[in-house]
């Protein structure tokens, strides 16, 4: 896997070094330096939070809600337990990035719970990874021993009256536990199920309390901001998409990876630095954010620039991070089956929509796949679309209904000549 | 308070009320499947998709709070459109063969498909098939059907307490099903049925024999516990096929016990007699009433000249109604006799209350109290919807507490507990009392004597909950106990000092009933022989205390003539037998536990020849030409035995005091205890019931102690003796009994040969 680093999360990580996870790489490459000026100078909370506030900071998992503003939500004045939680569930297809994270600088993202903990008054943190990652796990748990004999973690931190205890968790490897309500679900012993919101987590999350849950990425970068500026996150970037972000760059290139790079950074140089398209093939599409982002073709995708606002306005998002790169020889009717029966595969069948039609879609493009399409299947798929859009519990009905979306938008031809054809315009 | 528009109507609503909520007081109907007032909320049916002013996407209205000048539609294009698209969704998979679904005719996916489904399906892909499941004898699935709402696993978890149903698998895989190789066991199971919004639960016993829409409906009264539930008996033909629950909050909520539920598949069983028989050298021959009548009344005026008046005697159930048990007393008058008796399962008569004992307040003002102490109550198999309300109260914070013979779970959580042997029941009470007097600073009364008891932990902390708005319940196995009058005296001596109301939630419909006419003040009818008796609805083997004295009782005597729906069950030992309605076959009133009483009619015509028994006993007391035996109706009957107010008469105050002093435990005791379907005649005839896991086999179990001590272990066959009687049993470990008890449950034809249910017993390996 190879990782290139222009940005926050792996400054100064040599990915060649045996330890480079390990704490004593970590303190030298300026880790917990935060951590011990907060503690020293008792910061208060809310200044904390005004910093991240500052960063322009937004959430890496695919959502991208502010996270200053997220840490807000908590109840005001609320005494009792409050929790934390890190979401490395990473779940959605084409994205890699918490995994390295996890794997060569997990202190960052301690150390950012850590300080989300001082701004928030949680007291217990849990690290939800999801279980095909277990290596990763048991060196997570590693890295907690490390920050609690060093006296970063646990009952007292660095001498003070600030306490806070994390634990590893992992899950087996479910989509919908990376939802963040299904996730507390699954941390609780319960199914992976997602709750209906209100009551959002802040309010009513783990156990019941008041929760605050952010992405791996997240509370990586909290770190760096808090041990230079809110400001100096916020210029790496563009305004509303402050700061730097891991893309997962999969597909037909020559370097598939994760670049850190600033958001903003143009499509085509994020290509470049992947090496370029595999076998000197013709770019056909890109889907920049993670298989729920609709597809884009690669006229658009060549005049993009990676940050929310950007992908967004093209119709598409930037979710988290997963940019699938796919070559001329694609076969989009074949692509958006495979999609489709991942959604299917995933739905956790709480809600009808959902339950329901996650199945119906991927039967029809199936259907069409195999020469056995009808002209209706493609208004049918749109109608089905918007029955399941905003209509469901959680937001896996809405993604599974976005790829659907993106392919008959872009690519209708494709489909249209699969129905009338029974075989592939492609290859 | 909030304000909130929907469809055009204003209406204010408590912060916290959700737009469902707020819809309902309004009248406004938004169709819905998931939602269900008494469960949590799941949000997940997405039938309930309302327009909300200012909501980017059509919201839940079971799920979304109300807030202030919220603008709701529910019939606006968004919305229908919402709704519609949800209706086509759910039935994509489902079966469209609603003619041969058991459901049909009254499934709410049917109804609404209706209003918001296609004409015709857009889905041409293969249909899911789901396999079934079993789920026991009550309850038939096709799960093909499944609409995945969860209201069944829902009630499973939430209401009866112990989660036995849940959504297995994910996604278009899910599926409702029972743990691994278990069935649905709870007592109130039979409720999924109702809740299920389509056919993939269905009653089994009633499954495939005629169609909802054929059915008439009409209400009536259960008369199994102390209850009263309110039913709807849905008959064709003159026939009863089916219980449902008719709804009263005050009393049964929306639910029904399986009990209630199931019970009447012995209204058409084949052993009900359906002609008056006498029995003519030991052969059993039909007869017309007029000459059975005649029979009988010159056989008990007979015996009564001859004998006097203390040689015949009246038995009768608990649950027969006022108006039996009023005209059963009437005939007994006029024959000079007192001897009537209802409380047959009970062992000790010292008890004398200031009125009929009771709940001591009503069911609903139960629930809400901070604290309840029960006493001797397997109170899930005696009273299962009670339990249910205590439960959903102890989820609220109640302090429930239990002092039983056994660690009976009541799936509930409990603030104290103390497990003792039978013997031993009265003694723990003390305790209690001990520890309210200590820490109140206060003595018990002088007819107790606390001087040899020593309090412990469990007892100070069940003493510690007991505040003026709590309540001290004593339950059918406090009154089936040799010294109920001990526990009763001990209980209302508690009570008193701690301010709680003391209850008494009584064994069947009409104890309190059976109180308020006088029907209960003779006490152990078998203390003396008899030459006569008369049995209303009493099977004596199943219904006394003591079976073994009672079937000595009736063989000795010269007459027996029992008025009995059944014949099958008093054949044995019974002269003459005059089939008498059972509780759908005539009008009648039952009093419950709390003090209400409840009239019905009958629903059906009666079977064959049988007639109501109030009008049989007036024609006993016309062929023996008493006066006042003119009653044209029960109401009449009725309004003359329950004249006046109930609530006066009701107290469960002692009016003497009883000596209560503590006793020493030695040897083996029995456990007796009247299983849940072995509790009246219909019960024990109905086969569903019958056939479900509190129907199994009595064994004699005891914990491993107790067993080693006997050199008995599980599977082995071992008998136990009484005084005057015997019954072969296989042994079972059963880890919720103390030392030294030894459970066999009463009221069944495997254990009709021993005697007391609280009485010692010894026990020998068998074989």
């Amino acid at each position: 896997m190879t990782v290139y680093v222009k940005g926050i999360v792996f400054e100064n990580v040599d990915f060649d070094l045996p330890r480079c996870w390990s704490i004593d790489q970590y303190i030298q490459r300026g880790g917990y330096a935060a951590l011990k000026k907060i503690v020293a100078e008792k910061i208060a909370p809310e200044a904390v939070i005004e910093e991240v506030k500052a960063s322009g900071l937004r959430g890496r998992g695919g959502a991208g809600f502010p996270t200053g503003l997220k840490w807000t939500f908590l109840p005001k004045g609320y005494v009792g337990q409050k929790y934390l939680v890190c979401n490395t569930d990473e779940g959605e297809p084409g994205t890699f990035k918490d995994r390295d994270i996890l794997a060569y600088n997990p202190h960052a993202v301690i150390e950012g719970m850590i300080l989300a903990a001082w701004a928030t008054g949680a007291t217990v943190g849990y690290n939800y990874i999801h279980g095909e990652i277990f290596e990763l796990y048991q060196q997570f748990e590693a890295a907690i021993e490390e920050a609690r004999a060093a006296g970063f973690l646990g009952d007292n931190i660095l001498g003070s009256s600030f306490s806070f205890q994390l634990h590893a968790h992992h899950g087996y490897g479910a989509y919908i536990c990376g939802e963040e309500s299904a996730l507390l679900e699954s941390i609780e012993g319960k199914k992976g199920q997602p709750r209906y919101k209100p009551p959002f987590p802040a309010v009513v999350g783990l156990y019941g309390k008041p929760t605050i849950i952010n992405n791996t990425e997240t509370f990586a970068s909290i770190p760096w901001i808090l041990r230079n500026s809110g400001q100096e996150f916020q210029a790496l970037g563009k305004p509303n998409s402050g700061g730097t972000k891991l893309f997962s760059v999969s597909g037909h290139v020559n370097r598939p990876g994760n670049y850190e790079i600033p958001l903003g950074t143009p499509f085509a140089e994020l290509l470049d630095m992947a090496g370029g398209m595999r076998g000197g093939k013709k770019l056909k599409a890109v889907i920049p954010g993670g298989s729920s982002a609709p597809v884009l073709p690669a006229d658009i995708a060549m005049n993009l620039t990676m940050d929310f606002d950007a992908i967004a306005k093209a119709g598409s998002m930037l979710g988290s991070g997963a940019v699938i790169v796919m070559d001329e020889t694609v076969c989009m009717v074949k692509a958006l089956e495979r999609l489709s029966y991942f959604y299917f595969e995933e739905s956790c069948g709480q809600c009808t929509p959902c339950r329901e039609g996650t199945g119906w879609l991927y039967r029809i493009v199936h259907r069409i796949e195999h020469g056995e399409g009808r002209p209706e299947d493609l208004e049918l798929l749109a109608s089905i679309g918007d029955n399941i859009a905003g209509r469901t519990i959680c937001a896996l009905g809405d993604a599974a209904v976005l790829p659907v979306r993106g392919m008959l938008k872009h690519f209708r031809d494709e489909f249209e000549y699969h129905i009338a054809n029974k075989r592939c315009l492609v290859g | 308070m909030l304000e909130i528009e929907i469809d055009g109507k204003k209406t204010t609503v408590a912060p916290g009320s959700t737009v469902m909520d707020a819809a309902r007081a309004l009248g406004v109907h938004i169709p819905h499947f998931c939602y269900h007032k008494k469960l949590s909320i799941a949000a997940s049916c997405r039938m309930c998709l309302v327009e909300v002013e200012k909501a980017p996407k059509p919201l839940p209205a079971c799920a979304t709070p109300v807030t202030a000048g919220m603008v709701v539609k529910t019939h606006s294009n968004a919305a229908v459109t919402a709704q519609k698209g949800v209706m086509e969704f759910l039935l994509i998979n489902h079966p469209l063969d609603c003619p041969i679904c058991d459901q049909g005719g009254e499934c709410h996916l049917q109804d609404i498909a209706v209003g918001y489904g296609a004409g015709e399906s857009r889905y041409r892909e293969e249909k899911r098939i789901v396999p079934n499941k079993d789920l026991g004898p009550l309850i038939t699935t096709e799960m093909t059907r499944c609409i995945h709402c969860s209201r069944c696993v829902r009630f499973t978890e939430e209401v009866a307490g112990y989660q036995e149903l849940g959504l297995a698998h994910r996604g278009e895989h899910s599926e409702v099903m029972p743990f691994l190789g278990k069935t649905v066991n709870s007592e109130i199971s039979g409720n999924v049925i109702d809740l299920c919004p389509v056919g993939a639960l269905t009653s089994k016993p009633f499954r495939y024999t005629v169609r909802a829409w054929e059915l008439s409906r009409r209400k009536s009264i259960a008369p199994h516990d102390g209850l009263g539930s309110n039913l709807i008996v849905q008959v064709k033909n003159h026939k009863v096929m089916r219980v449902l629950p008719l709804e009263n909050e005050a009393i049964n909520e929306c639910w029904l016990s399986d009990r209630d539920r199931f019970s009447y598949e012995a209204l058409n069983s084949a052993s009900r007699a359906t002609k008056p028989q006498v029995k003519k050298d030991g052969q059993w021959i039909e007869t017309d009433w007029q000459s059975a009548l005649e029979l009988v009344a010159g056989k008990l005026k007979d015996t009564v000249a001859a004998h006097g008046r203390d040689s015949v005697a009246a038995l009768a159930t608990p649950n027969s109604t006022v108006e039996e048990l009023f005209m059963l007393r009437k005939l007994m008058a006029g024959l000079g006799v007192e001897q009537v008796e209802t409380r047959l399962r009970a062992a000790d008569f010292r008890l004398h209350t200031a009125g009929a004992t009771w709940l001591g307040q009503s069911i609903a003002e139960l629930a809400q109290s901070d604290a309840v102490l029960v006493i001797g109550s397997n109170i899930r198999k005696e009273q299962p919807l009670l339990a249910q309300r205590l439960r959903q109260s102890a989820k609220r914070g109640m302090k429930l507490s239990v002092l039983n013979p056994a660690r009976y779970d009541l799936l509930a959580p409990l603030a104290g507990e103390l497990i003792v042997r039978p013997d031993q029941m009265v003694e723990a009470l003390l305790t209690v009392l001990k520890a309210a007097c200590e820490a109140a600073g206060k003595t018990a009364p002088a007819h107790i004597d606390l001087s040899s008891i020593e309090v412990c932990d469990a007892s100070r902390s069940i003493a510690a909950t007991l505040t003026a708005h709590s309540a001290i319940l004593l339950g059918n196995l406090a009154a089936h106990h040799p010294r109920y009058a001990e526990l009763h005296a001990a209980a209302a001596a508690l009570a008193e000092l701690s301010g709680a109301k003391l209850g008494v939630m009584s064994e069947a419909a009409n104890t309190v009933g059976a109180q308020l006419i006088g029907a209960e003040t003779s006490g152990n009818l078998f203390a003396s022989p008899k030459k006569a008796l008369i049995l209303l609805n009493a099977e004596v083997q199943f219904d006394c205390h003591n079976a073994t004295e009672a079937l000595a009782a009736v063989r000795a005597a010269d007459f027996v003539v029992a008025l009995n729906p059944f014949a099958d069950g008093v054949k044995d030992y019974a002269d003459v037998i005059l089939p008498v309605a059972p509780f759908t076959e005539t009008s009648g009133t039952f009093v419950n536990m709390e003090g209400r009483a409840q009239s019905f009619n009958g629903v059906v015509r009666p079977l064959g020849e049988t007639r109501p028994a109030w009008k049989v006993l007036r024609v006993l007391g016309n062929v023996l030409g008493f006066n006042g035996f003119d009653y044209e109706s029960s109401e009449a009957i009725r309004d003359e035995a329950l004249a006046g107010d109930i609530a006066p008469r009701l107290s469960n105050a002692l009016k003497a005091p009883v000596a209560v002093k503590a006793q020493a435990a030695s040897g083996l005791v029995r456990l007796g205890e009247v299983p849940l379907y072995q509790l009246d005649a219909l019960t024990r005839r109905a086969p569903a019931l019958q056939a479900t896991a509190d129907a199994a086999e009595p064994a004699l179990r005891a914990n491993a102690a107790t067993l080693a001590g006997l050199s008995l272990k599980a599977g082995d066959s071992a008998c136990a003796a009484q005084a005057g009687g015997k019954a072969l049993l296989c042994v079972r470990e059963d880890t919720t009994l103390p030392d030294g008890v030894i459970h066999i449950a009463g009221s069944h034809p495997l254990t009709t040969g021993l005697g007391g249910l609280f009485a010692p017993v010894t026990v020998e390996r068998a074989g």
